[in-house]
């Protein structure tokens, strides 16, 4: 992990006084999770590089510091030691704290200069976000260049890295770019190597300070510094709108983080989904595949409804879902209404049987196309309810979606169906255990590929 | 005096105040068998004696006294019962729980009462309560077999209480202590020829005009003699002699109890062919009829053999019914259950109690007629119509096997197909339930008993097995985890062969197997010859003959096509080299690695290991170069320059590492598989065997003739040899020297145990270089190889040995043509485990 700053121009050495690091020394330091080292491979007149090493221990990471209990952060085999990220942050307030600050006892003036500045970030994350170097680092007048290379060279079908090395330079004063790139590293690399508590708004303010309320991805920073918290998020903008306002009394109009004034075709399936429910007369529905439980919860509002049963195969999902209702303090009544369960949609489930209504909202689509006989028989044969509900995305549409690459829309989707093969499947279903099914779209529809989601909603024949 | 109870019986005691019930009860039952109305009141409010709490403490009794007889628990009742209304929540439970009810009256003097409670402390109740209490028991007497109890009896003085003897009797249908052999005979109806043949064919021959078998083999009859047929007297006769001279068991059908009821004068349908019957009596004997009634009135309902192993019943029984006698579970036996409804056949729809039987006694029963045995969950129903021209079936026990006589003729047409439900057995069994699943599981095998599987154990493997898994009937088999041997003290490495060897050594096992561990992936393949194998022996009914899935029973390939070729590849292999015909098997499964490990790992290479392992390239070489430049300038920093180059040949070596295992594969041509377990095939489990042999059958049937499929290099150790030991860490330091994963050292014989302690079925020792990509680049830095040389085994080789019994459990459940859920529920469990947090290095 590696940092270098560059600076240009005549009495280049001066850089060792306002770092307050000796350019003939190399200088070693003690950190949390390794070691640091400050050196100087080049010193000239007209120029003087410094760079900034971190060691870090690999196996601390991985298993927790010497005697401690606490197990490690991340794994083995992991690009930590080698890239930049919150540890070199951290780094730099702890080995470069004074020039932070702009202070130099010995060269102030020079401290309060802007200097011709190069620093170069090996190995800094961007995920293959190609622009996202500049569209950081120019607002604030670096020239910016990256170089990146191929992930593996022996296979190269393997594409590119997802580091590059990031060098920046423009006439600044030395604290500034210390402070931009203490900001500015962690929004690259957003695995942060400690708990982000509230107290992150504080030095994202105060590093921030008199560059960040102006920078044109202010929100992005703020959002991808506070590892997408969107609460915190939300708390800093507040509060530098607030430190505006104070500095300039007749702005007085609020920016939010603007919100759609569409729905999102989420919203509009929910929407459809309950209104379906509803039509159907159903007073007992289960939500199969319930997830964070967006419909159920829409279901508990409805007086209509007087016994809801969520599940999902995942406990994670269910304790998610839990905490969204606040279950545990729920009131009695509304408790009472409502069954959290695991159970699974290849498994028979004897709890599935008796309810009028059962949604299956964007679920087909993740179990494996073998295992769709199985899920038929427990839903339409074993559980027979009088209405089933079921939405999937229709495939046709995708084409709508340009960076989806012709892929399916999620990673977990073992399938996505075209409206003829929804159908048709819908006619399988309706003749093998006797239903009808009428079928619609949800969502804005595309002359040619109709709409995102298809919805088919199946009545028991009496 | 001496009475009799059932073993399994719901007793009240009944008597008034100071009569002595609960002496008499600790007297003549055990404590925990006594469930007293003043010990749940006390419980309750501390207070005995307290009436407000009765309502309560009698909930609180019957609620204990139902848990007790679900678990075949006699169960003494001690509170008064005076009152009809008190017992008759006696009798509803007994009834509810199908056991028999029995009162026991203490009918004592009223004088002897007085005196009695004159003398006691504890309370006080006045003599006019005594006085109607013993009124109340005089008049209690007289109903109590009114009311329904099966069993009454009176006591009248101290003297018979006190010389009491009761004796606990079984039931009729405990015959637990009869271990076999038996054969166990369908519905007959008369066809009397059929029966004969088929007793020749199972060995019997008649002597004195009684069928015997000559190694003492008896009959289980299942009822149905008669209707239908033409020879319903013949069939009488071979039975009833069978079952008089004790060659032969028998239990009673539906149309016996008819029969029973027509001879006993009482007016019956004549229907479903018993016209025949009556016209064959009506020229018989009276003496015979009379025989005939009372053979069949003493019929009983069902039989428990063998320890409880082995069920018979005409109709069928569930569960909670087994060993049960009541009303209730007579007419289940003889009729089954049905929903009241009728089908287009004009026949009742029958409740297929089948479906949910888990109990693990095999049930024989008989009584609707199909075409084919009909086995679900443990339950095999030999009725295949024989008198409607298909064939009379037995089923032969512990040899589980079915022999059957086709029919002679067509005697009676039936009235729906017997084919008509051929399917609906099948598609009931191939679904499985999540109740089996969930709570808590206790699973016994053959290697490990109590195998005690958590609930968050189990939601965890719900979620896997719904999200990923394979079709369950393809999951016959999940591979164990793998531990690693332990720590070396050789210096510069973390494992290091001598350990691997050592742990055997201490267990006294003298010969090991070190096979070469290939770095791929784990890859179960299943391969049937045909289509049709895979539907009739695995169930599985969507064209696919074979699949090849991961240690978490996911498919391997996306694409079934990938799949299917390389199968095809195999099945080519298997059927030159004669496999098929050799092991007489239409299906194998096998234990291989597939590579290379870049097909299954591609996404793990891309997102963690390449990208490592290009981020520490790159930084530490600038790295380098920086401190290079610096020593090159002050002549400082020569140590931290020494000790980045080194990391820098460490993530060079990384690099180099994970390479090795990588390639890119365009066809099926690129693959490599090495097999190196034969599991199971047709009738056998290859978990008896030596690795030896696994590993030179293997050579010997796979080889040769494909080069995907690969031999595994292997060596065989004496551990009493030192130079055989020396070879064999020589060997292992050549092929990991060479980029090699490493080995894998297994004991002499596939299962092996050191008296009662079943040991690791194997121990992984993994090379110095392939152990950077679990490590670390730098693991090898002597400061950090000291840390990670502290690692604790225990978990791991506790799940090891967990998980391979569970395995080796659902291959044999598999072999034995156990159901569907019962194989499940060891793959099931394999899972589980592999759900716990461990370390993943080891």
């Amino acid at each position: 992990m590696i940092l270098t700053i560059t600076y240009e121009g005549s009495h280049t050495q001066d850089l060792g006084y306002l770092l307050y690091k000796h350019p003939d020394k190399i200088q070693s330091f003690a950190l949390s999770y390794g070691k640091a080292w400050v050196c100087y491979p080049e010193v000239s007149d007209q120029r003087t590089t410094v760079a900034l090493i971190l060691d870090l221990n690999p196996i601390e990471l991985a298993r927790g510091k010497l005697g401690s209990k606490d197990g490690g952060l991340f794994d083995y085999v992991n690009d930590r030691p080698y890239v930049a990220s919150s540890f070199m942050s951290t780094a730099i307030t702890r080995i470069f704290g004074t020039a932070m600050t702009g202070r130099c006892d010995a060269r102030q003036e020079l401290a309060d200069s802007a200097l011709h500045l190069t620093a170069c970030v090996h190995m800094l994350q961007d995920n293959h976000n190609q622009d996202l170097a500049k569209e950081i680092f120019e607002p604030l007048g670096y020239t910016v260049r990256t170089e990146r290379i191929l992930l593996d060279e022996t296979f190269p079908e393997w594409g590119e890295s997802p580091y590059i090395n990031l060098i920046i330079s423009g006439a600044v004063r030395l604290s500034d770019l210390l402070k931009h790139l203490y900001v500015l590293i962690p929004v690259f690399d957003r695995n942060k190597h400690y708990y982000v508590s509230e107290d992150e708004i504080d030095k994202l303010l105060s590093h921030g300070e008199g560059w960040l309320s102006d920078h044109p991805a202010r929100e992005k920073i703020i959002y991808r510094y506070l590892s997408q918290k969107k609460s915190y998020a939300h708390k800093a903008i507040s509060r530098f709108e607030e430190l505006e306002e104070a500095e300039n009394p007749e702005i007085t109009e609020k920016q939010e983080i603007p919100e759609s004034p569409k729905k999102s075709l989420n919203q509009l399936r929910m929407e459809r989904v309950l209104e379906e429910v509803l039509k159907s007369g159903a007073s007992s529905v289960i939500d199969l595949g319930c997830g964070e439980c967006r419909l159920t919860s829409l279901l508990l509002d409805q007086p209509q409804i007087k016994k809801i049963t969520a599940c999902d195969v995942s406990v994670r999902e269910l304790e998610k879902a839990a905490k969204r209702l606040h279950y545990d303090r729920m009131p009695e009544y509304r408790k009472k209404k409502l069954t959290l369960m695991q159970a699974s949609l290849t498994y028979q489930d004897q709890r599935f049987a008796g309810f009028d209504c059962a949604c299956v909202v964007e679920v087909i689509e993740h179990i494996e196309k073998l295992r769709i006989p199985a899920f038929e028989r427990i839903l339409f044969e074993f559980a027979q309810p009088r209405t089933v509900i079921l939405t999937t995305p229709n495939r046709e549409y995708n084409t709508n979606y340009e960076f989806l690459n012709d892929q399916l829309r999620h990673e977990d989707h073992r399938f996505e169906w075209t409206r003829e093969e929804f159908q048709a499947w819908t006619v399988h279903v309706c003749e093998k255990f006797h239903y009808t099914c009428e079928i619609a779209g949800i969502g804005e529809a595309d002359p040619v590929t109709g709409t995102p989601t298809q919805i088919g909603v199946f009545q028991k024949c009496e | 005096m001496r009475i009799e109870i059932p073993e399994l019986a719901l007793v009240a005691l009944v008597g008034g105040t100071s009569s002595g019930k609960t002496t008499f009860a600790r007297k003549y039952f055990r404590a925990t068998e006594i469930l007293s109305s003043d010990f749940f009141r006390a419980l309750i409010c501390d207070d005995e004696n307290s009436q407000d709490v009765s309502g309560d403490a009698f909930d609180l009794l019957y609620a204990a006294a139902e848990k007790r007889l679900q678990h075949g628990k006699l169960t003494v009742i001690d509170a008064t019962n005076l009152q009809q209304s008190a017992r008759k929540r006696t009798l509803d439970l007994a009834k509810a729980q199908n056991v028999h009810s029995a009162a026991i009256v203490l009918n004592l003097p009223e004088k002897i009462l007085r005196e009695r409670n004159q003398t006691r402390t504890d309370r006080d109740i006045p003599d006019r309560v005594i006085r109607k209490h013993c009124e109340d028991v005089r008049r209690s007497v007289k109903y109590l077999k009114k009311e329904g109890f099966r069993f009454v009896y009176v006591l009248k003085s101290p003297e018979e209480i006190e010389n009491l003897e009761i004796v606990r009797t079984k039931l009729w249908s405990d015959k637990k202590e009869d271990h076999g052999a038996l054969d166990v005979i369908g519905d007959i109806h008369g066809c009397a020829r059929e029966l004969e043949l088929l007793l020749a064919k199972l060995g019997y021959s008649e002597k004195d005009g009684i069928y015997q078998h000559p190694e003492g083999r008896r009959v289980a009859f299942l009822g149905d003699f008669c209707d239908r047929g033409n020879q319903n007297v013949r069939v009488l006769q071979i039975v009833m002699a069978m079952v008089k001279s004790g060659n032969a068991f028998a239990v009673t059908g539906n149309h016996d109890a008819k029969l029973v009821k027509y001879l006993k004068g009482k007016k019956v349908a004549i229907t479903h062919g018993f016209d025949q019957t009556i016209q064959e009596l009506n020229a018989e004997s009276e003496t015979f009829r009379q025989e005939v009634r009372d053979f069949l009135d003493g019929l009983i309902s069902h039989y428990v053999f063998d320890d409880g192993k082995l069920v018979i019943a005409h109709a069928g029984l569930k569960q909670e019914y087994i060993g049960r006698g009541s009303g209730r579970v007579r007419k289940f036996c003889l009729y089954g259950e049905t929903t009241g409804e009728t089908d287009e056949y004009g026949l009742p729809v029958r409740l297929n109690w089948a479906a949910d039987y888990r109990g693990r006694a095999t049930i024989i029963y008989g009584h609707v007629a199909q075409k084919e045995v009909q086995s679900l969950n443990g339950t095999h129903c030999i009725d295949t119509g024989c008198v409607f021209g298909g064939k009379l079936t037995a089923y032969r026990y512990p040899e589980q096997e079915f022999v059957s006589v086709n029919a002679l003729e067509t005697y009676c047409e039936s009235v729906k197909p017997l084919d008509a439900d051929q399917e609906k057995m099948k598609e009931i069994g191939d679904l499985l339930t999540i109740q089996d699943y969930q709570g808590k599981l206790y699973l016994q095998t053959g290697l490990l008993a109590n195998i005690q599987i958590q609930e968050n154990q189990l939601a965890a493997a719900l979620e896997i097995m719904s999200r990923f898994a394979a079709d369950p009937h393809w999951l016959i088999y999940l591979p164990p985890t793998m531990s690693p041997c332990a720590t070396s003290e050789q210096e510069a490495y973390l494992e290091y062969p001598l350990e691997a060897f050592e742990y055997y050594q201490k267990k006294k096992i003298r010969h090991l197997v070190c096979e070469q561990k290939h770095m791929g992936s784990r890859a179960v393949m299943i391969l049937c010859r045909n289509p049709e194998t895979a539907k009739t022996r695995f169930g599985v009914d969507d064209g696919t003959r074979g699949i090849i899935y991961t240690r978490t029973g996911r498919r391997f390939f996306d694409t079934l096509e990938i799949e299917s070729k390389l199968l095809d590849r195999l099945d080519n292999v298997l059927t030159k080299k004669g496999f098929w015909k050799d092991f007489q098997t239409d299906w194998v499964c096998l234990d291989t690695e597939l590579m290379p490990w870049s097909e299954k790992a591609k996404a793990l290479l891309k997102n963690q290991y390449a990208p490592v392992g290009n981020a520490g390239k790159q930084s530490l070489s600038a790295a380098v170069k920086i401190l290079e430049q610096v020593q090159a300038r002050t002549g400082q920093g020569a140590e931290i320059l020494e000790s980045y180059r080194e990391k820098e040949n460490a993530i060079s070596g990384y690099i180099r590492a994970y390479q090795e295992y990588c390639w890119d594969v365009q066809t099926t041509e690129d693959f490599r598989i090495a097999p190196f377990h034969i599991l199971a095939a047709e009738n056998q489990v290859f978990s008896e065997k030596s690795h030896l042999w696994h590993m030179e059958t293997i050579r010997k049937y796979m080889t040769g003739i494909d080069p995907i499929f690969m031999a595994t290099p292997y060596k065989i150790v004496d551990t009493e040899d030192e130079s055989s030991i020396r070879d064999a860490v020589n060997w292992w330091l050549e092929l990991t020297a060479k980029g090699g994963e490493g080995m894998v050292v297994k004991p002499e014989y596939f299962t092996a145990w050191k008296e009662s302690e079943l040991l690791q079925p194997a121990v992984k020792c993994r090379g110095r270089e392939y152990l950077r990509i679990i490590y670390g680049a730098e693991y090898l830095h002597p400061e950090y190889l000291m840390r990670l040389k502290k690692r604790s085994l225990h978990k791991k080789r506790t799940l090891a040995l967990k998980e391979f019994s569970l395995g080796i459990e659902a291959l044999q459940r598999f072999v034995r043509h156990e159901p569907l859920y019962k194989i499940h529920e060891c793959v099931f469990g394999v899972l589980a485990f592999e759900s716990e947090p461990v370390d993943p290095r080891l």
